[in-house]
């Protein structure tokens, strides 16, 4: 359980600067301070069991069908990377305290860093695969909102879209790789994949699967050719380069490669790959750092050299190497923090960093320029510093490794020539800065930064010297934790700063001495670099964006002109082709059963079913009469439901066919009321023949299916509708009972309808015209007096039938969905022949909770199944006994259909009512009534 | 029978598909409506065309098939919600466009010329 709170406490720690930041800055940073502590302690307070050969696991389930658990792991790897992330993370934020202005958002500063600290401890904690990659792609967009965090800043947006672009597109890689290394073995499970390495080496799908956790892994941790990024994202707040680029970030692809290294390293693919992407990462981060000019860039570019120089260590795979690697991280980490917050002081009390503009800062800010030497001198790998010791472990492995075979001699070669390299750029970056006479003066007079700002980097120096003093005392636990994480075993090693003379040594003393040289040298040097035309990286990379959204844009605009048309038919033509398909092959269209005798009433109904269809075709431009003809269908098709055996459906089609006509109506009221003729012949042409292919092929199907004998599984409800229901309507008891689940759907898509049109008639203008499409204008008699009577006296007729329709609907044709129409439909007569104003003196009640209203009583009911323990919407029923009444039933189903009515009635009323209010004054919106009262000054005729 | 029943399901949707490809909104709320008149016909004929009885236990000698009804019957609610839905779209989008094209395009000057 404490492992849980390890990896999570940084996370809520995330939410703390959001309920601090009003009370000041000094409180905000002291609480956000304290989650991220208390994890660090807790963690601290594991070391002894770790100590004891332990290995701390937790794990819940979390989606176990994906095979994705909430599972962490403490061992000494973690344990490395946990004090990294988080005890930097705790001295930057003490840092950033005093780096950000007066004026900026501190909170969310604070509350992107410490969602990006917790991401970070996520991965090093991740003891499943899958959720390693949610924390690894959680580290994405963390850095990616942290280096644009001054979004005004095109450079800062820019950056940060290369560095997302970049490790996101790795981190797809990686998911894949993953994937498929998690299939590989047939678990995501930590342990698991780590104990199979000799399967995974022998499968055949090792070096996809390599090939795509590399490509993650090397975007991750900016290695050659994906290393553009990095100086690019400089653009952020020094805080946050010192974090994320020295630390913590581009150790999450070391840090992969690491807790991976049983599983997927030690075959010759790896170390080939590996050791010789690090190798050219290592040179060439080195050389950019020699000619850089800004402060920050040739940290960044040194920082890809050092990644560089990892990579090469866990490329040559051996106990030691990997014993150096890890002890490089250690000692990187702490310089490379120092040193990227010793330039944020120089460039926040000066107010640049160009080295051009730099020199002489000894005298003003003495205390910064001893500390920013130190952790140089570490950098350089100068001996008693902590930079040297792991160094010079890396001479030694490059001289022992056989990784590239017969060229193996060249490794260290190369390696002596980074080091030069090296000793190069750190010296420029602390003598130029400090030492060397000005050329020009700063733009702000410098001077030393508060007290505190200093405390984290002198942390961090006294690090790198005690450590590089007392490597044995002070670094032995903690790396043979880590090393017998990563290698399975314990290793047997001494750290110390003499060896003897030996070669190690003299390539140290050789790139010391070449170093100093060719700083020495650097103008010529630099007069010989500017004869090359360097490649911009962002150039390039902003180039390929706008080619790719270029290209996007003109395949989008091809495939989506944005006509409906065009879609419609598309769509038609694709469902052509697939049931054209299906239909052809058929062996015969006709089935074993036949047909039944026709009859002179199916004569009829047919025939005027395609007379009302052809007619709402044909006359679609006057749309009135369309509208009539298509009335005509709506209510033959009423008719068919009833000739074949089906009442509710009859009743249902009846009652909606009114209302559907009433809504058509009044919206036609405030459209144009002809169609102008706009498609050409060949459009018509192609649209008939698209529309007869479909409906020759719906009728070939329907044909098909009604002369087969199919095996209908409505047996059951119809054997359970009584026993099981207690109701004699099958097709009722199917919708309240047996598939009520999916009626409850139903009424909320129905409510929604309701409020949808209800917020979208808000505020509608529409003006009101005066005469019907032929001129003739409307008759003056708004309320005709025989309407108004009947309607009047069927009313409570109306609502009579309709809880009649309502009682019976359980045993026969009947059911809250008619009812509710019935109900619905005699009040929209009633507001039909009155007028809304009239029905709202009267009845005056919004529909909106009425629908609502039944949603919920519906949901109620089903909800109430489970008082009694049983599943969601379990009907029960009872027979009941009255005096005078006689025995009776009461079932919770009709609870449920008292819902679908309620729903049905205010839905219903709350689309038609809100429509007719739009032809009187009582409008939704209450501007401008004078305009839209004379609505004939705005129609054009 | 059923052939007469395939060829009146056949017809209505191709009037209804034949409208759902017109210009102006009107027309295509129209076809959408003819179109789901056909396909609940269409759906409703899947348990077999049964004469003469009702899907009621105890009640006449012959059941219909009650799941395709009690399928056609929310069919039925549910598409007069749409169809409801979609006109009330189509009104807002003159009041906006000023005309009642589907593409919802503004100043279209084929609108109001009677």
């Amino acid at each position: 359980m404490t492992l849980f709170w390890i990896a999570l406490l940084p996370l809520f720690g995330s939410l703390v600067p959001a309920f601090t930041a009003r009370r000041g800055r000094r409180e905000c940073s002291l609480a956000t301070a304290v989650l991220p502590a208390i994890a660090l302690l807790l963690m601290l307070f594991q070391v002894p069991s770790l100590a004891a050969g332990e290995v701390l696991r937790f794990s819940v389930d979390w989606l176990p069908s994906l095979g994705l658990d909430l599972a962490f792991r403490l061992d000494g790897l973690t344990l490395l990377f946990n004090l990294l992330i988080l005890g930097i993370g705790l001295l930057i934020l003490l840092y950033a305290h005093f780096y950000l202005s007066a004026d900026e958002p501190f909170g969310r500063f604070y509350a992107f860093l410490i969602l990006f600290m917790a991401s970070m401890v996520g991965i090093a904690m991740s003891d499943n695969l899958i959720l390693l990659w949610l924390f690894w792609e959680l580290t994405s967009l963390s850095s990616f909102l942290l280096i644009g965090f001054w979004s005004h800043r095109s450079d800062a947006r820019k950056g940060a879209r290369m560095a997302l672009t970049v490790t996101g597109t790795g981190g797809l890689a990686l998911l894949a790789g993953l994937l498929l290394l998690g299939d590989m073995v047939g678990s995501f499970d930590m342990n698991v994949v780590l104990e199979s390495g000799e399967a995974i080496r022998a499968d055949s799908r090792y070096p996809l699967m390599l090939a795509l956790v590399l490509l993650g892994a090397f975007t991750k941790s900016a290695q050659f050719p994906f290393h553009f990024w990095l100086p690019h994202a400089m653009a952020a707040p020094t805080p946050v380069s010192a974090y994320l680029h020295s630390a913590t970030m581009v150790k999450a692809g070391i840090f992969l490669m690491a807790r991976l290294h049983p599983a997927i390293a030690g075959s010759e693919l790896w170390s080939a790959v590996v050791a010789l992407v690090g190798t050219a990462t290592l040179l060439y981060g080195a050389w950019f750092a020699l000619l850089k000019t800004d402060l920050k860039a040739i940290l960044a570019f040194s920082t890809v050299s050092h990644l560089g120089l990892i990579t090469v260590l866990l490329g040559i795979g051996s106990p030691m190497a990997v014993l150096a690697a890890l002890f490089h991280i250690l000692n990187h980490a702490t310089f490379k923090a120092a040193l990227f917050m010793g330039a944020g002081i120089i460039d926040h009390e000066t107010g640049t960093r160009e080295l051009g503009k730099l020199g002489g800062l000894r005298r003003a800010m003495p205390i910064t320029a001893l500390l920013m030497s130190l952790a140089g001198a570490a950098m350089a790998g100068v001996p008693l510093f902590n930079g040297f010791l792991s160094k010079e472990m890396f001479f030694t492995e490059t001289l022992a490794t056989p990784v590239l075979g017969g060229l193996s001699w060249l490794l260290p070669l190369l390696a002596t020539l980074g080091g030069i390299l090296s000793v190069g750029y750190s010296l420029r970056l602390v003598h130029a800065v400090f030492f060397k006479p000005p050329k020009l003066t700063p733009p702000k007079p410098p001077h030393e930064p508060p007290r505190l700002m200093h405390a984290p980097v002198a942390i961090l120096v006294a690090l790198c010297v005690l450590v590089g003093l007392f490597p044995a005392a002070l670094a032995t636990g903690l790396l043979e934790l880590a090393t017998e994480a990563v290698l399975g075993e314990p290793l047997d090693f001494h750290l110390a700063i003499w060896h003897g003379v030996n070669l190690p040594l003299l390539m140290s003393l050789v790139a010391l001495g070449a170093g100093v040289a060719s700083y020495l040298l650097h103008p010529q040097l630099r007069r010989m670099i500017r004869s090359f035309r360097p490649v911009d990286a962002r150039l390039v990379f902003e180039g390929a964006i706008q080619r790719l959204a270029r290209g996007s844009e003109a395949t989008i605009n091809r495939l989506d002109g944005g006509s409906l048309q065009r879609y419609m038919s598309y769509l038609l033509l694709a469902a052509l082709v697939t049931s054209g398909l299906g239909l052809a092959g058929m062996p015969a269209l006709t089935g074993e059963l036949g047909n039944q005798p026709l009859d002179p009433v199916i004569l009829l109904g047919a025939g005027l079913l395609i007379f009302g269809g052809l007619g709402t075709v044909l006359t679609h431009r006057h749309r009135l009469i369309s509208l009539l003809m298509l009335s005509v269908v709506g209510l033959v098709v009423a008719l068919t439901f009833a000739r074949f055996s089906a009442p509710d459906l009859a009743l249902t089609q009846l009652s909606v066919e009114v209302v559907t006509m009433i809504l058509l109506m009044l919206a036609l009221f405030f459209l144009p009321q002809r169609t102008v003729r706009e498609s050409s012949p060949m459009r018509n042409l192609r649209d008939i023949l698209l529309a007869g292919a479909l409906g020759a092929v719906v009728a070939s199907l329907n044909y098909a299916v009604l002369t087969r004998d199919n095996a209908p599984i409505s047996g059951f409800f119809i054997d359970n509708s009584v026993p099981g229901g207690g109701g004699h309507n099958v097709v009722n008891v199917i919708l309240v009972d047996f598939r009520g689940f999916d009626t409850l759907g139903e009424i909320t898509v129905l409510a929604l309808a309701g409020l949808a049109i209800f917020k979208l008639l808000n505020r509608l203008r529409l003006f009101m015209p005066h005469s019907d499409g032929e001129g003739r204008v409307w008759s003056p008699d708004r309320y005709p007096m025989i309407l108004t009577t009947i309607s009047q006296a069927i009313l409570p007729l109306a609502l009579l039938v309709s809880a009649f329709i309502f009682l019976r609907g359980h045993n026969l044709p009947g059911g809250g969905f008619i009812a509710g129409l019935v109900t619905a439909v005699a009040l929209i007569m009633v507001y039909m022949s009155r007028g809304v104003e009239w029905v709202q003196q009267r009845l005056d009640f919004p529909y909106q909770p009425v629908a609502i209203a039944g949603v919920a009583v519906a949901t109620l009911t089903g909800l109430g199944s489970w008082l009694f323990g049983y599943p969601f919407l379990t009907s029960s029923f009872g027979y009941f006994e009255l005096p005078l009444v006689g025995e009776f039933e009461l079932a919770t189903a009709m609870l449920f259909d008292l819902g679908v009515y309620l729903t049905v009635v205010g839905a219903t009323l709350m689309i038609l009512a809100n429509l007719g209010k739009l032809t009187t004054m009582h409008r939704p919106t209450k501007e401008l009534p004078a305009a839209t009262a004379d609505p004939a000054s705005k129609e054009k005729r | 029978m059923e052939s007469l029943y395939a060829i009146t399901t056949g017809l209505l949707s191709a009037c209804g598909l034949y409208l759902t490809l017109r210009g102006r909104t009107f027309p295509v709320v129209v076809g959408l409506t003819l179109l789901s008149y056909a396909v609940n016909l269409f759906l409703f004929s899947m348990g077999g065309l049964t004469t003469d009885g009702a899907a009621i236990v105890d009640g006449p000698t012959t059941y219909a098939d009650p799941l395709p009804q009690a399928l056609v019957l929310t069919a039925i609610v549910i598409g007069f919600a749409m169809t409801a839905f979609v006109v009330i779209l189509a009104m807002r989008a003159r009041g906006e466009m000023g005309n009642d094209h589907v593409d919802g395009r503004k100043h279209d000057d084929g609108e109001e010329r009677r």
